[in-house]
């Protein structure tokens, strides 16, 4: 093992870390906003909004992401009506490519892990949300979706630390995140243990900050699950 | 009659109501007025339609027939499928439940807040009341009900009985009309019953329009102004407390309050 190689190729895939942190926040922002979606769906007990959100589920978790990545990369671009439309700019860039598979897998996982969280919420305080006037609306968003968040909160970190590991598979339509960039150095220098060690010991020190993260969140709004802190017992007439 | 003896409008008016759920017919014609500073005690066995008629009135159930009038105001019904209605304007009942102060039988007080928080949530994001103001207001009525020191504690904290009390506490926080009541006090340990019938009676006392349903005999005989026995989803028997304890028509409700 040569030092002076890993650090050199450290710097190479330190430079990479931005791709790969901007895929996976991309991914996963979108990929909630349409996994809160799809949850919204398949709980509204409305069979015309529910049956196609299990369908999208059943597809995109069924097959395999990079099979997904190829789909939407090599397989759009076969339709010339693909090609002439107005989103052409955008699925004709690798990136944006990688980002739509990405983002649509993970809004299936986190669509069911969402959904989960929805349904752990207990029927009767929602009622006495709406008994205090609340609409539907306003008891979902103060009440519903806040319990419900808590209870996602565990698998949805899960779902996250997947995301930024399934950046990786992106390398294979060009796109130079850490895996590609690895890749390429080692297409150079036939070195892979090392380049690998390198990239490996990034991927983890990228989740090992997202893992904290999510217990310091999970802390944070948990309180109601905690003891409580004790309090100072009151100083009463009778104490020594 | 002279115009002082004229009641004043009733604050609820329940009107011929009927409820079904499935093939059991749970309310079959119900009518019911509630007059300012009226307490009653809704009895029955389980099965008798009291938790129903209740939730009925702030449309926690929305009655089959019937209808429901609060301070004045009539909540509007449309038929639905299967002999069923609906609100016609779910933002009428929005506003009518604001009026309502519920409390029920497991508390339901919201999980993730604190009891403060509890208290407030309603005022400030249903009525859109100044903060500073409904913090205040919140705070003498957790002084009120005996739980003042418990303000930021989270509801899983506290004990049965306290939770039951900030739940009271909450209903109140929206200055409702009327204060409905399902079963307050039968999750409770035995113990822990008398603390909050301490609070239901001093609201009595205060004059609040209250509709309780209980299984507490002695808060029916001792605080409600009037008592109304259901049976099978019919009234059997109403009437003060002192008439029909003491002497009660139907021989279901003898046969009720001797067990």
């Amino acid at each position: 093992m040569n030092l002076v190689f890993m650090w050199e190729t450290f710097l190479e895939l330190i430079a990479a870390v931005p791709t790969t942190l901007r895929l996976a926040v991309t991914a996963v922002g979108l990929g909630a906003v349409l996994a809160l979606l799809l949850a919204l769906c398949r709980t509204s007990g409305l069979r015309i909004l529910d049956w196609p959100a299990r369908f999208y589920i059943y597809v995109f978790r069924g097959s395999p992401l990079l099979v997904q990545i190829f789909l939407i990369y090599y397989g759009l671009s076969q339709f010339p009506e693909v090609r002439h439309s107005a989103v052409w700019p955008i699925l004709r860039e690798p990136y944006w490519c990688a980002v739509i598979a990405l983002m649509m897998n993970t809004a299936a996982y986190s669509g069911e892990i969402i959904r989960g969280g929805l349904l752990s919420v207990p029927q009767g305080q929602i009622e006495a949300a709406r008994a205090c006037g609340m609409s539907r609306f306003l008891a979902f968003r103060r009440i519903v979706l806040p319990l419900a968040i808590r209870q996602a909160l565990p698998g949805y970190g899960n779902e996250m630390i997947s995301m930024v590991k399934a950046t990786s598979l992106a390398s294979i339509i060009t796109i130079m995140e850490i895996t590609g960039v690895a890749a390429r150095i080692i297409s150079d220098t036939y070195r892979a243990i090392e380049v690998f060690l390198v990239a490996g010991a990034i991927y983890l020190a990228i989740n090992f900050v997202l893992t904290r993260c999510v217990a310091f969140l999970e802390y944070r709004l948990s309180g109601h699950l905690r003891q409580p802190l004790p309090t100072r017992p009151r100083v009463t007439g009778d104490s020594p | 009659m002279t115009m002082s003896e004229t009641p004043s409008e009733p604050v609820v008016v329940v009107k011929d109501l009927h409820k079904s759920f499935g093939p059991v017919k749970v309310l079959k014609g119900i009518s019911l007025e509630a007059y300012q500073g009226e307490v009653i005690s809704i009895l029955g066995s389980s099965g008798s339609g009291k938790s129903t008629l209740l939730r009925c009135i702030n449309m926690l159930e929305t009655p089959d027939a019937g209808t429901v009038t609060v301070a004045g105001e009539t909540i509007r019904l449309i038929s639905a499928a299967h002999g069923k209605s609906r609100p016609a304007d779910q933002r009428q009942v929005d506003r009518i439940r604001t009026g309502l102060g519920m409390v029920f039988q497991s508390f339901n007080l919201w999980t993730h807040k604190t009891v403060l928080e509890n208290l407030i949530e309603a005022p400030i994001h249903v009525q859109k009341r100044p903060r500073a103001e409904c913090i205040e207001e919140a705070e003498a009525l957790l002084e009120k009900v005996g739980i003042a020191e418990k303000r930021n504690a989270y509801p899983a904290h506290l004990s049965g009985g306290q939770q039951q009390r900030a739940a009271i506490a909450r209903a109140l926080a929206m200055r409702p009309k009327v204060m409905l009541f399902d079963e307050p006090t039968s999750a409770l340990d035995p113990e822990l019953v008398g603390e909050v019938l301490r609070v239901m009676r001093a609201l009595a006392e205060e004059g609040r329009t209250m509709l309780v349903v209980t299984h507490e005999m002695g808060f029916a005989r001792d605080v409600s102004s009037r008592v109304v026995f259901l049976h099978k989803g019919e009234i059997e028997e109403q009437g003060p407390p002192a008439e029909v304890f003491g002497n009660a028509r139907s021989e279901r409700f003898r046969q009720f309050i001797s067990k």
